[in-house]
């Protein structure tokens, strides 16, 4: 037992698009597998096999090395009810946990608000992308979205370095409560204030952040090494979230290049940030989940798959318990739903698990619900 | 003078609610004709068919009616450039209410109808509003009523159609219609259904079509809001357009919409309207007019709550980035580039065609926070701060108009009154006056002169007046 226990944090990889699961977790010894995959099919001695029936896509050696460390629970056979092939909507059900109807609130949202209810840290949660995912919205919730950690800020528009600060000075009186009258002053002095104060700590982070990692040099690489500098920087934020570009995983054509080339980045990426926190001892911490809003059909279209259901997720750390955590969906045709992979567990209790047993918050409030969990984090 | 800079403050103030905003130029020259001659004008856009010349705008948006990219582009270009400014702010408007998102209904051609139908039916009837909305394809796809049927009923359209289209849940603490009322309300729009399937996938994207079934209508009597009869979705909507709580629902989102910043919608049952004096002029219009939307926005532009609303609601992202384009003269044109200005809307926290939920956008506070303030900020800036954009031009024109030198609290109260009469709190106004003092003399015949304009121009669009149209 260690004097000084670190706050857990959670750092959320979306995969938008909607990659193939059935080629991420390969069923390779079912001779089902390749009928349905005639041009899609790994060949099983390429597949890096978790045992004789599963194993990882031969993009994904990096969280495979994980895996072999028992770092990485695969959650087989993710996905909710009444599946919808649409991607923005099913990415919506990801965000706000909630299938049956619209919502407006994120499950993160909510989580953060029990995280720092007295909204202490402008930096309790930090997106990196464009636009703030709806899975970090709540009522008062704060969040810094940053789409690019070196010039993130107020203004940054205004060329030359004295009147930029020159105006980031006024624009922080001018935002005083004490100014102004409007309808909503006072949220709004608060917001532009977190703003600005967010934008100031979050600079420094590049500045005192030094690795021997050097991550790959696509956007997710870069923004998943902003995680890393933001984290490093002991800014006490819990809740990190990046990911792939909308639509990267759409692989309805031409699949096996681009999916290895964006598994191949993916992974090299989350074991580089692994590495990367291990070299500033702030691995034991962290725990990553990624995740995609949808597996793909089972039958391929010749050069590439359409929109199935259900999929699989990872989590991923030193807290977690590494193994196999749901049921492979069966590929017999008469268990398919409607030609895709059929769901056999809910993705809420991934994220219950997640909230009550790693960042010890009352899962069935946030959730709205109780979902049975997963026992992937080590007690 | 007074007088005049009043007639276009209030000029600015009615084409920021009216419309997206509008340049000096073109407020000097509304205020000229006056301001009951400008409401007759926006309240009848047939004078200027489309509002603009749309064959350029047709050919260069070819894509229009199939690629996912066209439909929020055109929508947005007619926004930008539309003379007639009412009509396309009350398309927006209705989008924003009659919701259907296109995360679910995955045509934009079919979503295009929807648009043409609320320029069509926008300002007239709100009971023939209704039947439009009821045969909409993308709404008879997106609230699943193709699958509701006789004998077997899916309540989602008969119960959006009353609780966030006409009537809402409840008014004054009492609730306004039962259970049964909303499945009676089902079951007489069954057979209400569409040709050729919404969504893109996996067909592709074509122009669904509405069809009424009469095999799958269920014929039986029903008893909708203490009335009884065979009713068919017509007669329904007949009863809905005559009861006390449509008149009170749509006169709160207008009131919100174009006055100032309403409780969000699903509390109006508990919550009193803000002003009830003036929803209950806009109620007795909405009655004497025969359910006329047009008549109740004369009413609406000519009350003094409305006149005295200056800067009382917070801007949407869409009346942002809009009025930040059409201030700085920009995409009169059609460019290629527009997915940066749409992602930007989307980033502020509305993109067009996919609102959150079947409820629409929430407004005022709720559009603030951290990210989307942040966005809104640098992307108005970036704008404004730009010497080449001719609107941004135009001001530094005008203020050089003042002569070689000019103060320094001349120069932020006359680009305030240049960008629509823009009121900055004292401290605001000499914090940036007193920033530009440190600048030393201003001489208005230096090219230096343009970069502190458009410098000025990023602070004001940054300060927290701004936020509010």
């Amino acid at each position: 037992m260690t004097a000084t226990k670190k706050d857990p944090v959670l750092v959320v990889l979306q995969m938008s698009g909607a990659f193939d699961a059935l080629n991420t977790i390969i069923p390779y010894s079912d001779p089902l597998y390749k009928d349905y995959r005639p041009h899609l099919k790994v060949e099983p001695e390429e597949v890096l096999a978790i045992d004789d029936k599963v194993g990882f896509h031969p993009a994904m050696a990096p969280i495979k090395d994980m895996y072999d460390e028992g770092k990485v629970a695969v959650i087989q056979g993710i996905g909710y009810p009444n599946p919808i092939r649409s991607h923005f909507r099913s990415m919506d059900i990801w965000h706000t946990a909630e299938p049956t109807k619209m919502a407006t609130e994120g499950w993160l949202g909510r989580a953060i608000q029990d995280l720092d209810p007295n909204k202490e840290n402008v930096l309790t949660a930090v997106n990196f992308g464009r636009g703030l995912p709806r899975a970090l919205a709540a009522p008062g919730v704060s969040v810094a979205s940053v789409g690019n950690l070196e010039t993130y800020g107020v203004l940054t528009g205004i060329d030359g370095e004295d009147q930029r600060a020159e105006a980031l000075d006024i624009f922080s009186r001018m935002y005083s409560p004490m100014v102004g009258n409007g309808p909503i002053n006072d949220y709004l002095s608060q917001t532009g204030l977190d703003a600005l104060k967010g934008a100031d700590i979050l600079r420094t982070a590049p500045e005192i952040y030094s690795s021997s990692i050097e991550y790959g040099g696509d956007m997710f690489s870069q923004w998943v090494k902003n995680v890393a500098q933001v984290h490093t920087a002991g800014f006490g934020t819990r809740v990190l979230y990046t990911g792939l570009n909308p639509g990267a995983f759409d692989t309805h054509a031409n699949q096996p290049t681009s999916f290895a080339k964006l598994w191949g980045e993916v992974s090299r990426a989350v074991n580089d940030l692994y590495q990367d926190l291990k070299e500033h001892d702030a691995n034991q911490e962290v725990v990553m989940v990624l995740f995609t809003e949808f597996g793909r059909r089972v039958q391929e279209n010749g050069s590439g798959t359409d929109h199935g259901s259900g999929s699989v997720a990872f989590v991923l750390g030193d807290a977690v318990k590494g193994g196999l955590y749901g049921e492979y969906p069966s590929l017999e045709p008469d268990k398919l739903d409607e030609g895709d992979l059929k769901w056999n567990n809910d993705f809420r209790q991934t994220y219950a698990t997640i909230l009550d047993k790693w960042l010890d918050l009352d899962d069935k409030a946030i959730l709205q619900g109780e979902f049975e969990q997963f026992d992937f984090i080590k007690k | 003078m007074a007088d005049q800079n009043h007639d276009i403050a209030l000029m600015a103030h009615l084409m920021r609610r009216a419309g997206f905003g509008a340049q000096y130029a073109e407020l000097e020259e509304r205020a000229a004709k006056g301001y009951d001659a400008t409401v007759e004008e926006l309240l009848n856009p047939e004078v200027n068919p489309h509002g603009m010349d749309l064959d350029v705008a047709e050919r260069c948006f070819i894509e229009w009616s199939h690629q996912t990219r066209g439909v929020p582009e055109y929508f947005a270009f007619r926004m930008i450039n539309s003379r007639c400014q009412l009509e396309e702010k009350m398309v927006l408007f209705w989008h924003g209410i009659l919701c259907t998102a296109d995360s679910k209904t995955q045509s934009y051609p079919t979503s295009y109808d929807e648009i043409e139908m609320f320029r069509e039916l926008g300002m007239g009837s709100f009971r023939d509003l209704l039947v439009g909305i009821s045969r909409d394809p993308a709404m008879i796809f997106f609230l699943d009523n193709c699958l509701s049927h006789k004998g077997a009923i899916n309540e989602n359209y008969g119960r959006e159609l009353l609780e966030l289209f006409s009537m809402g849940v409840g008014m004054d603490g009492e609730f306004n219609y039962t259970e049964d009322d909303v499945k009676e309300c089902a079951r007489a729009f069954t057979g209400w259904t569409i040709a050729n399937n919404v969504p893109g996938q996996p067909y592709g994207r074509y122009h669904a079509q509405f069809v009424y079934n009469p095999e799958d209508h269920d014929e039986g009597t029903k008893t909708f809001l203490g009335e009884t009869g065979n009713f068919n979705g017509e007669d329904v909507i007949d009863i809905i357009a005559k009861q006390p709580a449509t008149a009170r629902f749509i006169s709160r989102h207008l009131y919100s919409y174009f006055i100032s910043d309403e409780a969000q919608v699903p509390s109006w049952m508990e919550t009193p309207p803000k002003d009830p004096e003036t929803i209950k002029m806009l109620e007795d219009e909405y009655f004497r007019s025969g359910y006329n939307i047009k008549a109740m926005l004369r009413v609406l532009f000519h009350s003094d709550a409305f006149k005295n609303a200056r800067f009382q609601r917070v801007k949407s992202p869409v009346e942002t980035v809009m009025g930040t384009l059409r201030l700085v003269g920009d995409w009169t044109e059609p460019k290629p580039g527009f997915e940066f200005i749409f992602d930007e809307m989307k980033h502020m926290g509305q993109e067009l065609f996919n609102p959150p939920s079947v409820e629409g956008w929430h407004t005022g506070q709720e559009w603030i926070d951290g990210g989307t303030l942040v966005h809104r900020i640098n992307f108005t800036a970036d704008f404004v701060g730009d010497v080449n954009q001719p609107g941004v031009r135009e001001i530094i024109d005008r203020l050089a108009d003042a002569g070689p030198v000019i103060s320094p609290e001349q120069m932020v109260d006359t680009t305030c009154l240049l960008m629509g009469h823009y009121e900055l709190a004292d401290e605001t106004r000499q914090m940036m006056a007193a920033s530009l003092e440190k600048g030393g003399t201003i001489h208005t015949d230096t090219e230096e002169f343009g970069t502190r304009v458009s410098e000025l121009l990023q602070m004001i669009v940054a300060t927290k007046e701004y936020i509010y149209a």
